[in-house]
């Protein structure tokens, strides 16, 4: 049959504080065109000057892809006519871009599969144009223009549309373990367009390929690429040829339908910026960025499986995003038990994240305050469902735990005085439970902890609890 | 009277107490008001005057209450700007110029904006969509271009000073053909932050003035490192008044062989071997010299240049500002028709060569081999100069022509600037002064430098100056300039 040939193009912005070649705030969400300047309105006589920290987050990004980064690079220009464009040319990279030749690592089915990258730019962000609700006209918000992006271009090495959404999230995760940038799809700061064609299987050339633009989640790329990837084996299998289209994703229907601009048709006319020089990159300054990167998820997921005897599993998910990722170590580090600790991240932690819809960012829990939470739990200190209220109100207001289960007397009653008397009470107003559990059936112990649990606010130990009512019906039936 | 002095004499007046700053601006607006009729060097002038420049400034810069003009490429925050083109009619910069912000600092007095050919493309200042500015030493003859209305604006004595930006010979060519002085400094010493742009990797500010030691004070205040500007060197700025020692005794000045060629006019060969002798008097060693590639530098100027503008001048779409025609059917047509309606005819034909060397196929043939011309040209100079401090040759090879004469013929109207724009291709300061006439019309001298050695242009400009007496005044008094 068929084999499947993909490539992506990834666009991450790069998270500066102000934009590529001016002084502008990079600010997500402001009003229409509050974020702009001369500069990056491209009124006449000015001129751009590169934002060093752009420079460097695409480097310390080449980098991290194990691109090649060369000891020189320059800008070019690439002429179009847009409204989107105030300067009718974006600055990019053409013939010398920051990276080359490097590679990601993805896992699919087991096996570790290597992803080659062709090469790494840095370049501006152009504008937006909105449709007017105000009848037939095209509004134009040029906050996104002079954002510092990077382009990150594939080798066409992908084989299904998993493996692309997988080289996808690989890439988001070494972005966002870098800091180079957030990479929310939703926000637009990762962006990907895609190349797909099919091959009959055995044949060493590429058949022709299409353009899938306008994938905005994770999720959409995969879908986007299986309905084009079945359009095309219906259109061969018809015996059609596939034309070389560029086509947009059409998140509602789950189909790709061709976009009505011929992108194909533009000669950008390339040319070296001569506004601005080039760019030199000392051994010096390649360390340094080297130095920038941290552990990244393939390496850290590797020594906890070795250090932390972490399942496959809990490692995969708990490095899939640098948050979470420092959340896990930091706790580990002071609780001393993984399992523990990667349970309760990727059970109530997460749930609790997606249950609002936010990010750990947007929380104010850290590793110290659920380790702390932990070896409360780990104690005995704290019933396990006192715990998961307990890491909800953290999570919202970032208070210390012990104090928390201090301050509103939430600590776990072991006292076996106490509890004995609760105990005895809770028998003695449940005489149905205590006949069945007299009468062999044992399940009607879970009422009558309950009941303790109830009369305890959830603070009974439920071990001391279970073993009291054990020793009492026991004492009941040694009575009779 | 006003007309008669230069940024020197004007100081001494406002410094003894016989001027202020504000009865000189009013006079040169009075005499701009009834002779630039006749010259036309003048877009728009300042209505309302600032106040006169405090004391303070008045001891801290030669410039301070000097009046002086911008050509009308230079932004002003607020004021129009149309780069002398329809497309940018009432056009108004959010922004100012390093240069013009520099000139405000030290209380200069801007008076208004000067014509020019449509964004500093051409030689006579015909190409301005606006009017035709006349030379004032003969009314029937263009004063170059494309800084004419600059160089036009000193010569016949409204300003002692102008700016003018000079991409192939733009400030040099109409310094020479209005008998003033006109600088170029070397690409990168003086922020281009502010100037539209024509050719970036070419275009230089710089002034226009009646003396060497005018310009060195101008200079004096527009250069220096820039943060608006990657292109803009950070370097020092050396004291160039200083640099003014009249002294140039042992001083090798070369005389490139290439520029003294069958185009250059009798007349001005003879004015510029006069001033050769004249340099040789002041001990200055004279050596003939070689640049080989000179013959290519015209060809790939009318390469790169235009590959640039057809870039630059892109963002005139009528979509943010400027010229915008009426009705359009859609975006496509908006572009045609702002563009073909806005731009004049010599800025269409660069931008149509300059997306033609760009074209994917034609890339190659054209702007890389381009290119490769400049890197040849650049290297001719830097061997040259090891053995030499200075070259000399003419501004141009002729004197001012007709008005009219070249406007039909864009391919002689380019071989004006054959002298000059091998400088800019290689980023050289340069210098035009003044040498004597020819049929009463002036003729200017050229002096190329090192790479961000405009000392020792300076210095050679200025001791020619003084020995030769070749001044603008003096020139004036000898040829009879028409009293405009
Ligand atoms: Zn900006």
């Amino acid at each position: 049959m068929f084999e499947t040939v993909i490539g992506l193009e990834v666009h991450v912005e790069l998270g500066t504080k102000t934009k590529i070649f001016c002084g502008c705030a990079v600010e997500f969400g402001a009003p229409p065109n509050a974020r702009v300047c001369p500069v990056c309105m491209g009124s006449p006589g000015v001129l751009p000057v590169l934002n060093e920290e752009a420079l460097k987050l695409a480097v310390r990004a080449a980098l991290a892809l194990n691109c090649k980064v060369p000891k020189e690079s320059k800008f070019d220009r690439k002429n179009y006519f847009y409204p989107d464009s105030p300067k009718a040319y974006q600055i990019s990279q053409y013939d010398e871009p920051i990276g080359t030749n490097g590679y990601l690592d993805i896992e699919i089915d087991g096996e570790k599969k290597r992803i080659g990258i062709t090469r790494v730019h840095l370049e501006e962000d152009a504008g937006k144009l909105n449709h007017s609700p105000f009848g037939d006209v095209s509004l134009v918000d040029l906050n996104r223009v002079g954002i510092p992006l990077i382009e990150i271009v594939s080798e066409p090495d992908l084989r299904s549309p998993e493996e692309a959404r997988l080289y996808l999230e690989g890439i988001k995760a070494i972005m966002q373990y870098c800091l180079v940038s957030e990479c929310k799809m939703e926000e637009g700061s990762l962006r990907c367009d895609a190349n797909l064609s099919l091959r009959p299987a055995g044949q060493a050339a590429f058949g022709t390929k299409t353009e899938i633009k306008n994938m905005n989640s994770f999720r959409n790329v995969q879908r986007g690429l299986e309905s084009e990837q079945v359009r095309q084996t219906r259109a061969l299998l018809a015996g059609e040829t596939i034309e070389q289209v560029t086509l947009r994703f059409d998140e509602a229907t789950g189909l790709t339908s061709p976009m009505r601009s011929k992108e194909d048709a533009h000669d950008y006319r390339y040319f070296p910026d001569p506004d601005l020089p080039r760019m030199f990159l000392s051994d010096a300054y390649i360390e340094e960025r080297l130095r920038e990167i941290p552990e990244l998820p393939d390496a850290r997921r590797a020594r906890w499986i070795a250090d932390y005897q972490l399942p496959v599993y809990d490692a995969g998910v708990l490095t899939s995003s640098r948050d979470i990722a420092d959340l896990f170590e930091q706790a580990v580090e002071r609780v001393l038990d993984a399992k523990l600790v990667s349970n309760w991240i990727m059970g109530d932690v997460l749930a609790n994240l997606k249950a609002q819809g936010i990010e750990l960012r947007d929380t104010k829990l850290t590793g110290a305050l659920l380790a702390d939470l932990l070896e409360n739990l780990k104690r005995g200190g704290i019933s396990a469902a006192i715990a998961k209220d307990v890491l909800k109100h953290v999570m919202e207001y970032g208070e210390s735990p012990s104090k928390i289960i201090a301050a509103q007397g939430l600590a776990q009653i072991s006292d076996e005085g106490e509890l004995a008397g609760i105990v005895t009470q809770v028998i003695a107003a449940n005489p149905k439970s205590v006949e069945d559990l007299l009468a062999g059936k044992d399940k009607a112990i879970a009422s009558l902890v309950g009941q303790v649990m109830k009369a305890t606010k959830g603070k009974a130990n439920p071990q001391v609890v279970n073993r009291l009512i054990g020793e009492q019906i026991q004492a009941i039936r040694e009575a009779r | 009277m006003i007309g008669e002095m230069d940024i020197l004499q004007m100081r001494a007046a406002l410094d003894a107490g016989e001027r202020t700053s504000a009865s000189l601006a009013q006079d040169a607006l009075r005499a701009i008001r009834k002779r630039d009729g006749e010259v036309g060097a003048f877009l728009r002038m300042e209505e309302a005057l600032t106040e006169a420049a405090p004391q303070a400034l008045h001891e801290a810069s030669p410039l301070a209450g000097i009046p002086y003009a911008l050509k009308d490429n230079l932004c002003v925050a607020g004021r129009e700007m149309t780069c002398a083109s329809k497309i940018l009619k009432g056009y108004r910069p959010p922004h100012t110029a390093t240069v013009v912000k520099k000139l405000q600092e030290v209380g200069a007095t801007l008076l208004g904006a000067l014509n020019m050919d449509e964004f500093a493309m051409g030689s006579s200042t015909e190409n301005s969509a606006y009017q035709i500015t006349r030379n004032p030493w003969d009314l029937t003859r263009v004063p170059g271009g494309s800084s004419g209305g600059a160089a036009a604006a000193v010569a016949a004595g409204f300003v002692p000073f102008a700016l003018g930006s000079d991409t192939g010979g733009s400030i040099r060519q109409p310094a020479a053909f209005c008998g003033v002085v006109g600088l170029k400094p070397t690409y990168g010493r003086v922020s281009r932050f502010g100037l539209v742009a024509f050719a970036s990797s070419l275009d230089q500010i710089g002034p226009l003035t009646r003396t060497v030691e005018d310009a060195a004070m101008v200079l004096q205040t527009i250069a220096g490192h820039d943060p608006l500007d990657a292109t803009s060197a950070n370097l020092p700025v050396p004291d160039y008044r200083a640099a003014l020692t009249g002294e140039i005794k042992g001083l090798r000045v070369g005389i490139p062989q290439e520029y003294f060629g069958e185009g250059v006019e009798e007349g001005v060969s003879r004015a510029v071997n006069a001033a050769i002798e004249q340099l040789k008097a002041l001990g200055a060693t004279i050596l003939p010299v070689s640049l080989p590639h000179t013959s290519y530098a015209l060809a790939a100027y009318y390469i790169l240049a235009p590959a640039e503008a057809s870039s630059n001048l892109s963002r005139f779409d009528g979509v943010r500002y400027g010229y915008r025609a009426d009705g359009v059917a859609d975006l496509l047509d908006l572009y045609k028709k702002t563009r073909g309606e806005g731009f004049g005819k010599e800025v269409k034909r660069r931008i149509l060569i300059g997306t033609y060397a760009l074209s994917s196929g034609y890339y190659d043939a054209y702007y890389k081999r381009a290119q490769r011309v400049r890197t040849l040209i650049r290297e001719d100079f830097l061997c040259t100069f090891a053995n030499v401090d200075v070259l000399l040759s003419p501004t141009t090879p002729s004197t001012a022509f007709k008005l009219g004469e070249k406007t039909d013929d864009p391919l002689t109207m380019y071989l004006n600037d054959a002298l000059t724009i091998p400088v800019n291709l290689a980023g050289l300061p340069a210098i035009s002064v003044p040498c004597g006439l020819s049929d009463g019309l002036p003729v200017g001298l050229q002096f190329i430098g090192r790479m961000y050695d405009e000392e020792t242009l300076l210095r050679v400009a200025h001791a020619y100056e003084k020995a030769a007496g070749q001044t603008f005044d003096a020139l004036r008094r000898q040829g009879g300039i028409a009293r405009v």
